[in-house]
């Protein structure tokens, strides 16, 4: 460790569903802060920064809704900042609030932050203005086809079956439906899977993860300050992000350095936090993988990318079992971003799952003996990678 | 009790400037029908659409290269669902390598069957050949050209 240790002391989320017309925006910050900081048994008043998770604002509709949530999180005469990575804001937000204590500067940080992607009625619309007006912006681009076109050179490179890819959807459902949080929590088939219809080639709409409304808090701490009150904590060993450039054309052909079929820099990420966490060893010394992946085919380069599969080697091994809950390797037992995608939080929440999982509190959803655990955020186009490693 | 919504919306104007390099390649597509990349001058790799200089490096990418109008598939998709504010179902686009380029350039795939998706998906499997169409009239955009199996 390079420097002091940062402890996670208390999580909270929201039951995620499609849309939460009892409570506003700034109602719904709430909820996950008062959820973590009653898990912390922290008081608001001991808080001395707050990390704000927001994604791009045009999905909850709301310019720049930090000012907004910044009473939801009780940040009046406190640091203050939003952090926005796209899809990894929620890992970037935890990375944030944990530099603010190894740096010294505070003992107890609050990150925290919601989102309403249900009520643009379509994310991808406002996703498709994520691409560059210069050259890309009159293409329909947006997530789905992005990672549909990262399926489909998946496919000719390693031998993704639409079946694979249904499989993980089968059992990601299954996980959820051990998880009282988790928004899609219905058990589906293989079958199901398949015969859902087309959104676009090869991904159907059971690949494809919900649109959710909920928020989402973790209450981190210094060493010392866990010490000096003999806390409950779970310890962040490792940290780190890694970038891919713009221009999906610019991952595939001959010369490409970075792969779309694959998540080139999410692997350096994960190398970068194994590194800080001394883990040489992932796919033996990870016990629990909660691994952003939104669509079911992304779930495959995610574990090959966190080292706990060989290249093109993570079907057989999901089919095999290895990674289902009591496997060699739990990935996802949550369910995952498949069935639960609140997009400003939804990193936030593999921190905290993998942070219940350490603490033995994942209820049905526990792998049991778990003591080290990771967790991964994808953001931009396929683009922004961010990765921790959680030890008891 | 009862819960009440508000319904918004944005809908807001911008004229984006493209700048050199894309200006003077969207007038070579509105004018002559012809795309061109420019060259990485390190790696001596061709990235189209053209960048003013390298991502690699930033080291500036000054030298023209003509690529296409024939070329292979790199990846594809075909969408069955429409999305707001997105064009209306079915339709195939994704991204072709064109010949004395590096990198893939985005368009549409027209000409192909999509009513039965795994028989159009065969059909645009990576690697297949195409050739770049271009529309009679054109404006300067990357729909102005098209992309039709060789």
């Amino acid at each position: 460790m390079k420097s002091k240790r940062v402890g996670i002391i208390g999580v909270g989320q929201s039951q995620f569903k499609a849309r939460r017309d009892d409570a506003n925006y700034p109602e719904l910050v709430r909820e996950g802060v008062a959820l973590a900081l009653q898990d912390a048994g922290r008081d608001l008043d001991e808080i001395e920064a707050v990390v704000f998770s927001l994604a791009p604002d045009a999905l909850l509709g709301i310019g720049n809704a930090e000012h907004l949530g910044v009473d939801a999180v009780g940040a009046r005469n406190k640091r203050f900042m939003r952090i926005n990575t796209g899809g990894s804001t929620g890992l970037s937000s935890v990375a944030a609030g944990y530099t603010h204590i190894a740096s010294g500067a505070c003992d107890l940080v609050l990150v925290a932050g919601a989102d309403k992607v249900g009520e643009s009625g379509d994310s991808q619309a406002i996703l498709n203005k994520i691409w560059d007006p210069t050259y890309e912006r009159s293409l329909p681009l947006g997530t789905i086809t992005m990672l549909a076109m990262s399926a489909v050179r998946a496919m000719h490179k390693h031998g993704l079956t639409e079946e694979d890819m249904a499989r993980v959807t089968m059992k990601r459902r299954a996980c959820a439906a051990l998880n009282p949080n988790a928004h899609l929590n219905k058990p589906v088939t293989i079958d199901e899977v398949l015969a859902s219809r087309y959104i676009a080639w090869p991904m159907k709409l059971l690949d494809c993860c919900p649109q959710s409304s909920g928020g989402g808090a973790i209450v981190l701490a210094s060493e010392r300050y866990i010490r000096e009150r003999g806390l409950d904590a779970v310890w962040i060993t490792g940290v780190a992000h890694s970038s891919e450039s713009y221009y999906l054309g610019d991952r595939m052909g001959e010369r490409q350095v970075a792969d779309h079929a694959d998540a080139h820099a999410l692997g350096q990420a994960f190398r970068r936090a194994y590194a800080m966490a001394g883990i040489t060893d992932p796919a033996h010394d990870v016990h629990v993988a909660e691994l952003y992946a939104p669509f079911s085919n992304t779930e495959f380069h995610a574990i090959e990318a966190a080292g706990l599969a060989p290249m093109g080697g993570s079907m057989k091994m999901l089919r095999d079992g290895e990674f289902d809950i009591g496997g060699r390797v739990a990935v996802n037992p949550s369910g995952g971003t498949l069935c639960t995608n609140a997009i400003a939080v939804t990193a936030m929440i593999r921190v905290a799952e993998a942070a219940l999982q350490i603490r033995g509190r994942a209820g049905k959803h526990q792998q049991p003996g778990a003591r080290v655990a990771i967790a991964s955020g994808n953001g931009g186009d396929h683009q922004f990678f961010g990765t921790m490693v959680l030890e008891a | 009790m009862e819960l009440l919504t508000r319904k918004e919306s944005w809908n807001i104007g911008y004229e984006h400037a493209l700048g050199e390099t894309a200006s003077w390649f969207f007038v070579q597509v509105r004018d002559h029908a012809k795309i061109f990349g420019r060259r990485d001058p390190k790696s001596g790799r061709v990235i189209v659409p053209p960048r003013s200089f390298s991502d690699q490096t930033l080291e500036p990418a000054a030298e023209w290269v003509e690529a296409g109008p024939g070329g292979r598939i790199e990846t594809f998709t075909i969408v069955y669902e429409e999305f707001k504010t997105l064009p209306k179902p079915p339709y195939a686009f994704g991204y072709v390598k064109l010949d004395g380029a590096d990198t893939g350039l985005g368009g549409y795939f027209r000409g192909v069957d999509l009513s039965d998706p795994a028989k159009a998906a065969a059909r645009l499997a990576i690697g297949n050949r195409v050739i770049t169409r271009f529309a009679e009239q054109r404006k300067g955009d990357v729909l102005d050209f098209w992309y039709e199996l060789a």
